[in-house]
């Protein structure tokens, strides 16, 4: 049933020359092609779409931005090379060499653009890549996989732990026509490996271009992953960022996505807590303004024993803007005395604002903790009466509780120039920032 | 320094003060004391500024100004302070801070120079052995997680940072322990001076054992129904609120 507008699609993408370009991959790429083909865009009568509407992105055709340039202070804006970190710059979904040499990572650990995968990298690749993240899901993955262009290789071996962060920046700039990319990232940690990964995702406000990354993520037994994502997109972009992890045996995965930008977006994380005593902490901030759409998904699977989650997600909503919070839980027969907690705050600040917040429990084991809760609210006036009678002015009053409301979920980055953006990117866009700066320094 | 005359006030479409007259001078302590429900918070938050409490006959009069025509900021900046019946918790926002911007915010307004972080510290360091407040408690956010008594205690204490010409204790010493009630109304009087007014609202009488009132209320359904010395407080403990319910009808 393949429909022609999903055909026309897939012939107008003009995206980078589809990386890894290996002949393993040449199968993967064909069915997951055949998928989309076979499935099209997700609609609203898709349960997990239903608040979501990709019409705008599904009737747009993205050629190539590999012609205009990016400017350079917007990816100096985004970048966390002077913050130490060893950064891979992708322009366009092109792998750009940076100008300064990044700092030297222990030896034996990889970080370097799947495009320049030799024969052995490739097959590291060939072992995980397309494990992960599940082509029948929804229509972008398969799409992902289909298009797949560049983006970064992460291997750090057996009970290496990686200090400097790694950074992985995607900026992308619009030109007089859409554009596209379809950057796919794979993180592998050995055992007991550690390693703290940054994706972030920035783009020009003058013109529509669409992102649509996928990263892999297998942590081996007792290996520890700081990932953050944070998409700071061009105004007018669509983005669909998914995150696929699988876990082993005691691995800690600690995921924070700040999702900021885009007129549309959604996040998506899946992890499968595949082994014992594996854990995850999924962090977010979702900050919406005037008419921006964005969408967060998450979904856990706890499959074995002793496995733990703790999921606390928060939104700012303003002006007309529409967010979406769902987050599915699922605990498998087989995971008794697993451990599962969810929190979604949201913060309405305008009555054209809405927000759909759905936790989704499924739960087939008989002994495990569960817990769920959201809420949507404005700010509170026992709270900003009391600050007035301290002589804070309600407009500070207000910015001010803003400011905290989102800080609860800022306050645990651990990689202090993430949290130092992100109190500049929440704060930047309140009245009286100044003022409010003094009371978090 | 406060004048009340015939104030009424309703809140929601529904009255609660019904007339209120009160006259506080400077360095006085006035003690009002009522059932539960009569109008004694109404009357704080009335004076605070709260949204939603509307003044719909009579006057507030505060060093010469017509004090509902200010914002609750605008009050506080000129020397109006309430403690809390029931302080709120703000997660995400630093005591300390705050405490720093209102006292900086005052003395702007007063036309004193801003205190810098080192001046400032050495003041709160002084306040808080003032009230005997654990240091830990400055680097929490604003009461969360602090027990019924010590937010009562931190209200005290931003009291004595602050230095308000008037002062509203909305039962400041309920949930109080006999030490901390005693530390607390210590922390009170060597505020007291001349210049400074208190209005304490309170349950019991054991109070103002510690804090002395220059005069004593009885607020009832929204009016004033009986005025005294401290004697008055006594009688109450000892009798309750019927005979003076019973003298005013
Ligand atoms: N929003 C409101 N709508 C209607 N009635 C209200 C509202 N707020 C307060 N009241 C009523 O006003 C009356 C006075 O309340 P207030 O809190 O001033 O009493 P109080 O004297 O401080 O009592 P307590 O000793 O219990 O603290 C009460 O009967 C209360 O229910
Ligand atoms: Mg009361």
């Amino acid at each position: 049933m393949s429909d022609p507008a999903v055909h026309e699609f897939l012939e107008s993408w003009r995206g980078v020359t589809p990386v890894p370009g290996a002949p393993w991959f040449a199968p993967q790429r064909a069915a997951a092609r055949q998928a989309f083909q076979a499935r099209g865009f997700p609609t609203l009568h898709d349960e997990d779409w239903k608040y979501t509407d990709v019409r705008p992105i599904a009737s747009r055709r993205f050629g190539s931005g590999t012609e205009t340039g990016v400017d350079a202070g917007l990816t100096a804006a985004a970048s966390f090379s002077a913050a130490g970190a060893h950064e891979l710059l992708f322009l366009n979904g092109q792998f750009a060499t940076a100008a300064d040499p990044a700092p030297a990572l222990p030896a034996g650990v990889i970080v370097m653009p799947m495009s320049r995968a030799d024969a052995r990298q490739n097959e590291s690749l060939a072992a995980h890549l397309g494990r992960y993240a599940d082509i029948n899901k929804h229509g972008f993955l398969a799409l992902n996989t289909a298009l797949a262009g560049d983006g970064a290789l992460i291997f750090i071996p057996d009970n290496v732990e990686v200090t400097i962060p790694v950074s992985l920046l995607f900026a992308s700039a619009a030109g007089p026509q859409p554009t596209g990319t379809c950057p796919r990232n794979l993180i592998i940690l050995g055992r007991n490996a550690a390693a703290t990964v940054i994706e972030c995702y920035t783009g020009t406000d003058d013109g529509e271009y669409l992102t649509n990354a996928v990263t892999e993520v297998r942590l081996g037994a007792g290996a520890r992953l700081e990932h953050y994502r944070l998409q700071q997109e061009g105004k007018r972009a669509y983005h669909l960022g998914n995150l696929s992890v699988q876990q082993d045996q005691d691995s800690r995965l600690v995921s924070h996505a700040f999702a900021l930008g885009g007129a549309l977006a959604r996040n998506e994380i899946d992890v499968r807590l595949a082994a014992r005593g594996a854990q995850a902490v999924l962090n977010g901030l979702y900050v919406a303004g005037e008419r921006q759409h964005l969408d967060n998904h998450t979904r856990i699977d706890h499959e074995q024993p002793h496995t733990t989650s703790a999921e606390h997600y928060r939104g700012v909503l303003t002006g007309r803007a529409r967010a979406v919070f769902n987050g599915k839980v699922v605990v498998h027969k087989d995971a008794q005395k697993s451990d599962a907690r969810q929190v979604n705050a949201n913060l309405l600040l305008s009555d054209d604002a809405e927000v759909d917040t759905k936790p989704e429990l499924e739960i087939y084991a008989d002994d495990v903790k569960c817990s769920h809760g959201a809420t949507i609210g404005r700010l509170d006036d026992n709270m900003l009466f009391y600050l007035r009678t301290r002589a804070i002015p309600a407009a500070v009053a207000r910015s001010l509780l803003i400011y905290a409301f989102a800080e609860e979920v800022i306050q645990p980055i651990g990689f202090a120039p993430i949290r130092a953006r992100l109190e500049q990117r929440v704060l930047g866009r309140l009245p009286d920032a100044e003022v409010i700066r003094e009371f978090v320094q | 320094m406060l004048e009340i005359k015939n104030l009424h006030v309703a809140v929601d479409g529904k009255e609660i003060l019904k007339g209120v007259n009160l006259h506080v001078r400077p360095g006085e302590v006035h003690a009002i004391m009522g059932p539960n429900g009569s109008g004694k918070s109404t009357l704080a938050n009335v004076l605070a500024g709260r949204d939603g409490y509307v003044v719909t006959k009579g006057e507030i009069n505060y060093l010469g100004r017509d004090l509902t025509t200010l914002e609750p900021e605008e009050r506080a900046r000129e020397g109006v302070f309430l403690a809390f019946q029931y302080p709120v918790e703000i997660p995400g926002v630093n005591n300390i801070y705050l405490l720093k911007a209102a006292l900086n915010a005052i003395r702007k307004h007063r036309g004193q120079p801003e205190l810098d972080a080192v001046e400032f510290l050495a003041l709160v360091r002084d306040r808080m052995g003032l009230v005997k407040m654990p240091e830990d408690f400055m680097s929490r956010s604003v009461n969360e997680g602090f027990s019924g008594g010590e937010k009562k205690r931190n209200e005290i204490f931003q009291l004595a940072v602050l230095e308000p010409r008037l002062a509203i204790l909305d039962e400041t010493d309920s949930g109080l322990d006999i030490d901390a009630l005693r530390v607390v109304a210590d922390g009170v009087n060597s505020l007291r001076n001349p210049e400074r007014s208190l209005v304490l609202v309170t349950h019991y009488q054991r109070l103002l054992d510690y804090i002395i009132p220059d005069q004593v209320h009885v607020l009832s359904d929204g009016r004033i129904l009986k005025s005294g010395g401290k004697e008055l407080a006594l009688e109450l403990e000892a009798r309750g609120y019927d005979w003076v319910r019973a003298a005013a009808a």
